[in-house]
């Protein structure tokens, strides 16, 4: 089984778009959206949801104030200032690392479950997917991320699939580490702005860091053609392959507007431009 | 005031709007806390003078004293400690520096090493007192450094805060403490859906909000009309124009380009400043 993820550093580059856009074209592929804290990807595939789970991340401390003696021990330990002088849990705060309750003489602290969000199995018009909603202010956004994939894996192997495409959160840090690791290639979609190529670095630093084979996408390609050069050049002097450029098209936005890929909602150039990506993308996945 | 900027959906303009209002304002105090993929300052073109590293506590083990009990392990909630027959390894990644493993260990056998997992850069632009923080390539946690840019703060002054995307525990800790937030989206339905989870967001926070449209005429009106069902105030559209996304791309601020641009901002901040006093 292969893992490819597709990730951009820069938020709104086009990830989910694209993403959405190859689930027209693979014909045995899972599809995971491990953007957690801003899943966009169910807009397109519209799945019916066959399994939900519910997520439970860090735990969180909670005091019984008639034990509580307001000795403060718990106070002075905790190390994310997530409890307040008068006793009371900050749950924003919490990390949920259990000092407090380590340390409370009276054992007023225990450490309970929290629910910070669901996991889901669908199925879709373009075959199974996993995807998940993280609660509103929580955290272990990277731990749900790994339930995702595992998800997407049992997925793959419960209806033989032999690819999973997962939609990556934008950034560099705990839930693009968590959605990247252990996959065989990262697609990245990038933009010819200042912007997108800074991140661009930092995020090829980072699948460099993990030893990850990477292929990047040009995306609106045409909106400053001296940085697409800029691009071409640093991904050449680099060693890396260029697996597509796609020209700026408001047809994209159209089509997520009726709530369909730009595969199935117009099927001009524009389309055949992401149907040969995507052959470059699964040579590399074969290779 | 200390005014933030956030959105749940990335690459919406949360930059262009943060950056145009401090250029438009002068004197504020400017801090990006996307530490992931800072890009203000690509517009904003501080000159940086102080870098100053962001470290965390990190577990060493004394393997003079180790008795391999294990408790350490037992009790790391992030699995960053494991004990093997007669070793014990650390995996800082994934440490939340709580401090739990010293206490619970029997033999004392627990030393603190600092870890260098990013910095925070300071300088001027155009009268702007400018912050930023970077975490290291190949680090998990950008909440220590978003920490450390919040102790800058200076309250005396307006403060602008470019946020980073999502909803998650790095957008609170940027948000916190702001006295107004300002939630841009584009007008497409993944802008809504992500508007949507912004706005509880700052409603958690008890933080009074209102909306940007950025790109305004590429989609449809369904942001619009959810703001106005929910009372949410429209405090600025920008138009969808190809000048400027091909200014965007060149590091060029709209304000520094026409006066136009300079004046609608300075339009849009007395209006926050109306809100703010609702």
């Amino acid at each position: 089984m292969k893992q490819l993820t597709i990730i951009s550093g820069k938020g709104g580059t086009g990830k989910t778009s694209i993403t959405a856009a190859f689930a027209s074209i693979t014909k045995n592929a899972v599809f995971a959206d491990c953007d957690v804290d801003a899943a966009d990807l169910h807009l397109i595939f519209k799945p019916n949801v066959i399994e939900t789970m519910s997520f439970n991340g860090l735990k969180i401390a909670s005091v019984n104030k008639e034990i509580c003696t307001e000795c403060k021990k718990c106070y002075d330990h905790c190390k994310f200032e997530a409890i307040n002088e008068n006793i009371t849990i900050i749950k924003e705060s919490c990390e949920g690392c259990g000092v407090c309750e380590y340390v409370c003489p009276v054992d007023a602290i225990k450490m309970i479950d929290r629910n910070s969000g669901f996991s889901y199995i669908s199925e879709s018009r373009f075959g199974p997917m996993a995807h998940a909603i993280l609660k509103t202010a929580e955290e272990a956004s990277g731990k749900l991320v790994t339930v995702v994939r595992n998800n997407a894996k049992s997925l793959a192997e419960k209806k033989k699939k032999d690819l999973i495409i997962i939609d990556g959160p934008p950034g560099i840090g705990c839930p693009v580490i968590s959605s990247i690791s252990g996959v065989d290639l990262i697609l990245i979609v990038t933009e010819p702005t200042l912007s997108a190529i800074h991140d661009l670095e930092r995020i090829i630093g980072v699948a460099y860091h993990f030893k990850i084979p990477i292929v990047v996408c040009i995306n609106k390609c045409d909106i400053n053609l001296d940085n697409t050069k800029k691009i071409e050049h640093y991904c050449k002097s680099n060693n890396i392959e260029i697996v597509g450029k796609i020209p700026y098209n408001s047809l994209v936005t159209e089509a997520m507007i009726h709530e369909k890929n730009i595969i199935e909602y117009s099927k001009g150039n524009f389309s055949d431009m992401i149907i040969d990506m995507w052959d470059k993308v699964k040579g590399r996945l074969n290779a | 005031m200390n005014i933030s900027v956030a959105s749940g959906k990335g690459g919406t303009g949360k930059t262009t709007i943060a950056t145009n209002l401090a250029l438009t304002l002068g004197k504020v105090q400017f801090i990006d806390c996307d530490v992931e993929e800072p890009n203000a300052n690509i517009f904003l073109k501080a000159k940086i003078r102080e870098s100053e590293k962001v470290a965390i506590k990190i577990p060493e083990v004394d393997k003079t004293k180790c008795d391999f009990c294990s408790k350490c392990s037992e009790f790391c909630a992030y699995n960053a400690i494991a004990v093997v027959p007669s070793n014990v390894l650390v995996f800082p990644e994934l440490c939340h520096s709580c401090g739990g493993c010293e206490l619970v260990c029997p033999k004392d056998a627990i030393n603190w090493n600092s870890r260098i997992i990013g910095r925070v850069e300071h300088g001027q632009a155009e009268g702007i007192d400018f912050y930023h923080g970077l975490l290291n390539v190949g680090e998990m946690q950008a909440i220590p450094i978003i920490k450390a840019l919040k102790k800058k703060v200076d309250k005396s002054k307006n403060v602008i805060i470019d946020v980073p995307p999502g909803t998650a525990c790095p957008v609170i800790e940027s948000i916190g403490g702001s006295d107004y937030c300002i939630l841009v989206t584009e007008p497409t339905p993944f802008g809504l859906y992500d508007l949507k989870l912004a706005v509880q967001v700052v409603k958690h926070l008890n933080i009074p909000f209102g909306v940007v449209i950025n790109r305004d005429g590429i989609g449809d009106k369904q942001v619009e009309t959810f703001c106005q069902n929910e009372n949410i105030p429209v405090l600025l559209k920008i138009p969808e124009k190809k000048m400027i996304a091909h200014l965007y791309s060149k590091g060029i601020a709209l304000v520094n380009e026409s006066y136009e641009w300079h004046e609608m901002f300075g339009q849009f901040f007395n209006r926050i400043q109306e809100e703010v006093k609702k």
